[in-house]
């Protein structure tokens, strides 16, 4: 399954007043590839399915933070 | 910063006298899904989107502007020759109460303008979710604005303008597929 994390990097000015945060991060969540759900895709338990929130793992967008809530440090 | 072109980006004719319909009218003036609404969204939301859409949310911003002057000109020119008695039996007696027949941005039941109507969510899914939403609801009061008169000339111009939030629609929904693309990956880690 491909990342649903994308990057992109702003422009930083020689002026800038703070440190910059040189990369930028954005959720793109599975459902932008999904047009109509098709039937019959692989399911979760039914246990997994209640704790995830969905019964699809095609569907599932986990979300455990954007990683800049540090001092100054980006991580993954 | 921005260069003014003194003349309108479509021309604007009004043929039947009808100060009635300016009430309407400037529900896109100053409505929730008005040109002013519209032009402050998306130049607010381009310094935190991702490059890649900054120039079209430049340029559509920049077009809603011409678009705001439009709907201007069709309401000053079904206003300003109205006499007090004409703006009162226009429904526009609240109106000249308190702005003669100065425009104001008000939707047409008289709600002033509000950046509650506006969104800026920071992740570029939901404002580009926003922005495709506002196109929507800005074709669909242009649709009901047009059945609302029957002078052509007036029609010409809001038809215009309706066309406009079609191809914004779809220049917003392609910035999403763009947004989508794995290009820019990080690499190092």
């Amino acid at each position: 399954m491909q990342s649903q994390w994308r990057y992109w990097k702003p422009y930083i000015s020689p002026f800038d007043p703070c440190p910059p945060q040189e990369v930028k991060r954005y959720v793109v969540p599975v459902n932008q590839y999904v047009v109509f759900q098709a039937p019959g895709l692989p399911q979760y338990s039914p246990f997994k399915a209640l704790k995830r929130g969905t019964l699809w793992p095609s569907l599932y967008s986990p979300y455990d933070g954007r990683g800049d809530q540090g001092v100054g440090e980006v991580c993954e | 910063m921005w260069i003014y072109e003194k003349k309108l980006q479509y021309p604007v004719r009004v043929s039947k006298c009808d100060p009635r319909m300016a009430k309407f009218l400037i529900e896109q003036y100053g409505g929730a899904d008005g040109e002013l609404a519209a032009a402050l969204r998306y130049l607010n939301q381009r310094y935190s989107i991702p490059d890649r859409v900054i120039g079209l949310l430049t340029d559509i911003g920049t077009e809603e502007f011409a678009h705001l002057e439009m709907i201007a000109t069709m309401v000053y020119k079904l206003t300003k020759d109205a006499t007090p008695e004409q703006m009162k039996e226009a429904g526009l007696g609240d109106h000249y109460a308190n702005h003669d027949k100065a425009l104001f941005y008000h939707n047409a039941s008289g709600v002033p303008w509000t950046a509650a109507y506006i969104q800026a969510k920071g992740d570029p899914i939901a404002d580009l979710y926003e922005d495709i939403a506002a196109e929507e609801k800005a074709r669909a009061t242009y649709q009901w604005l047009i059945d609302m008169t029957d002078d052509v000339d007036l029609q010409d111009g809001l038809k215009f303008l309706r066309e406009r939030e079609i191809i914004h629609s779809i220049r917003f929904r392609e910035a999403v597929e763009i947004l989508k693309e794995e290009r820019d990956r990080k690499k190092i880690f």
